[in-house]
């Protein structure tokens, strides 16, 4: 945790009003939960579909290089569209009510090499249950990098300001590694572990699929536009990548967002959970257009609050929260998207290096909370 | 290469194309109802046969294969953006000239389905279907004479019966509260005028409840003909111990329409259907450490209603959300969250 605990004005009772109060937002939504959403699910991944469609249409010409931009333009917001609003929020059981089977969680595969069901497991149970716990949320670095001060510095650290350039580059790849705690999985022992093998053959047969239809057989459809489709779509997974990984850098990574240490989650009330979603978030504002295409993730606050609460709803739910922000004193970290990336790539580089100060040694939130 | 070997080829390639979907992701948007997609069907017309019941007619996808008079098709209509399965019976003749079916709906209070297809339903809905089934038809040789039992909406499969096949003495014993909650009055008394159908109502709400013994004197000849009987358990328990006890009961032919009562209490039997085990459940245990004290391979993660990797098929029963109280009753396509449900009655989940 930083210096100074941001949360240690509050009393153990404001803390556990605070989650109800949350609950009651929950709530709300809970019971106005309807056709309308539904609706706008539905709308949002036709239009994707659609867009999809025309884009690899008009990459069959792409030699042509208007033809190349256009097709190339739209298969980046596509397959932004397919892994932001869509899959991230389908795979997080945001529209299981619905009770459509085709849009649910348990069958919804994406446009990614991970496959659902892994990532499912590392982002839903292991990020939004640990959230900023240092050496439980494997989130906080993706385990190649150092994103607090708290966390411990080692010299591969100093190259993370290119470790992060590339994982953002190919994002979906360092995600399917992650998946596979590729890291931890690697060494000698464990590489046999009947387990990991066969999640492992899972990435592989999702990795080949996707390389095929993106790199093989798009590109031979396109016959003379072979080498532009090629292109085409390489760039657009390019495009895809860097934005998906700016929009989600900027969930937990910018300044004045809190880690936690392991200790301080043991026995966590309902309330200490709500504050640690929202000491740990950070926000991005702008344009409902941009909401859009961060897959509501630029509300990382209330998404991390309340993780199955349809996407479309976080807008009007943001209002509500920062009112709580505010009521409790509590900063709510949120600003523009290059701010916010510049924020978190700052920590990046900075915190390549070993930390200047001596660490202060803060009581963790706990010990507050008992001694208040 | 066999025509079938090559088609499978060039799927599969479309596959490729189209991957992580599939080609029907796509069909879907332009052509919903063409043969080899999911079975659905677009409500073409509501038409109201009285004041809570109605006639949906429906253009069935391409891969319908038919149904057989006094059949009830399941179908799934999304109310409130939530998608609910229900069974009708086909009310339309099997030889309808322009493929369509009917089924028709009678609003039961507090019926999600019912009244959102009687009194909300647009035309040009698409829904999802099942083939149709059941086994409440008439045989392939026509009996001499047919007595149809019936009461309230219990008509809906008869009047599939009779608009399809005519017999030559057909007599009708129909049961409603008031002249004007007969659902098909109108074409009942066309039959009637055509002398097609003796028609005998028994309007409850006037006359009381029918007891079955009057079969005497309204059909007197009732024990030599074959009967369809649709409506509530207490006329078809009456009319199944009077068959018997007459010696007829082979002549009987009864329909139930499943009552969609849960009793939702605190707690019960929850059964894992898988493993076939039985445990009893309090109300505030989440059914997946239910499971796993009894040994049962439950998928978990979080624990905590976040991260929906525990979910699991409620087949029967109902089940308690532990954090806002809400009941879920099962339904064929409802999967729970075991981790935050706990048993509220009886209940069996697919684990
Ligand atoms: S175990 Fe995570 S939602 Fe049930």
């Amino acid at each position: 945790m930083t210096a100074i605990d941001p949360t240690a004005h509050l009393t153990a009772e404001q803390i556990e009003e605070l989650g109800r109060e949350l609950d009651a937002i929950r709530d709300d939504v809970l019971a106005s939960r309807g056709e309308k959403d539904a609706a706008y699910i539905r709308k949002v991944i036709s239009a994707q579909r659609k867009l999809e469609l025309v884009s690899r249409g008009v990459l069959l010409f792409s030699i042509f290089p208007p033809a190349w931009v256009l097709g190339t333009a739209g298969l980046s917001v596509a397959k932004i569209m397919d892994n932001m609003e869509i899959g991230h929020n389908i795979l997080h059981g945001q529209w299981d009510w619905m009770r459509d089977p085709k849009i649910h969680s348990t069958t919804w595969e994406w446009d990614h090499v991970s496959p659902s069901d892994q990532w499912k497991h590392s982002h839903n149970e292991l990020h939004h249950k640990y959230t900023n716990v240092i050496g439980k949320d494997n989130d906080l670095g993706y385990g190649i990098m150092r994103v607090d001060e708290d966390q411990k510095w080692h010299p591969f650290h100093l190259g993370q300001p290119l470790w992060n350039f590339l994982n953002a580059c190919f994002f979906e790849y360092g995600i399917a590694a992650y998946d596979l705690e590729l890291g931890k999985n690697l060494h000698k022992r464990r590489r046999k572990n009947p387990e990991f093998r066969s999640r492992a053959k899972a990435v592989g047969r999702k990795i080949r699929k996707q390389v095929l239809k993106d790199y093989v057989i798009h590109p031979l459809l396109s016959g003379p536009s072979f080498l532009p489709t090629l292109a085409a779509t390489f760039t657009a997974n390019l495009v895809r990548n860097l934005w998906s990984h700016s929009v989600i850098m900027c969930g937990h990574f910018p300044e004045g967002v809190q880690v936690f240490e392991r200790r301080s989650i043991k026995g966590e009330t309902r309330g200490q959970w709500y504050l640690r979603q929202m000491m740990g978030s950070a926000n991005i504002s702008g344009s409902k257009a941009m909401h859009f295409m961060t897959g509501n993730l630029s509300h990382q606050i209330e998404h991390h609050l309340f993780p199955d609460l349809p996407s479309n709803r976080y807008a009007e739910v943001a209002v509500k929260v920062r009112a709580l922000f505010e009521k409790y004193e509590l900063e709510y970290v949120t600003g523009p998207l290059p701010k916010q990336v510049f924020s978190a790539w700052h920590k990046v580089v900075r915190l390549s290096l070993p930390n200047k100060k001596p660490k202060l040694k803060t009581p963790a939130r706990e010990q507050e909370v008992l001694a208040a | 290469m066999t025509s079938t070997a090559l088609r499978s080829r060039a799927w599969k390639l479309l596959e490729m194309v189209t991957t992580p979907l599939l080609p029907s992701d796509y069909l879907d948007l332009v052509s919903p109802l063409r043969a080899g997609a999911d079975l659905r069907g677009r409500i073409e017309a509501v038409h109201p046969e009285t004041g809570d019941a109605a006639t949906i007619v429906i253009r069935p996808g391409r891969g319908w294969r038919g149904h057989t008079a006094g059949q009830y098709v399941r179908i799934g209509v999304d109310v409130d953006g939530v998608r609910l399965w229900r069974a009708y019976s086909l009310t339309s003749p099997t030889n309808r000239r322009d493929g369509r079916v009917t089924i028709t709906v009678k609003a039961i209070p507090d019926g999600k389905v019912s009244n959102h297809l009687v009194r909300r339903v647009k035309p040009g809905t698409l829904i999802h279907l099942d083939q149709a089934t059941g086994d409440f038809v008439l045989p392939r040789t026509k009996p001499a004479k047919v007595l149809y039992l019936t009461a309230g909406s219990g008509i809906t499969p008869v009047m599939g019966m009779l608009r399809d096949t005519e017999f030559d003495d057909v007599v009708m014993v129909h049961c409603a509260p008031r002249p004007q909650d007969v659902i098909f009055r109108n074409d009942l008394h066309d039959l009637v005028a055509d002398t097609k159908l003796r028609l005998t109502e028994v309007h409850t709400d006037t006359d009381g409840m029918l007891d079955i013994a009057r079969l005497d004197e309204l059909v007197p000849d009732w024990a030599e003909r074959e009967t369809w009987a649709c409506g509530p358990a207490g006329l078809l328990d009456a009319a199944e111990k009077h068959w018997a006890e007459h010696g007829v009961p082979e002549r009987l032919h009864t329909e139930r329409f499943r009552p969609t009562v849960v009793v939702a209490g605190d707690g019960g039997e929850v059964t894992f259907s898988t493993t076939g085990r039985t445990v009893d459940a309090d109300g505030a245990t989440p059914l997946l450490d239910i499971g796993e004290a009894a040994g049962v391979l439950m998928p978990s993660g979080c624990r905590m209603g976040i991260c929906f990797g525990c979910t699991t098929p409620l087949t029967a029963g109902a089940v308690r959300d532990l954090r806002t109280g809400e009941i879920t009753e099962a339904e064929p396509g409802v999967l729970i969250q075991t981790c935050v449900s706990a048993a509220a009655g009886p209940c069996a989940i697919e684990r």
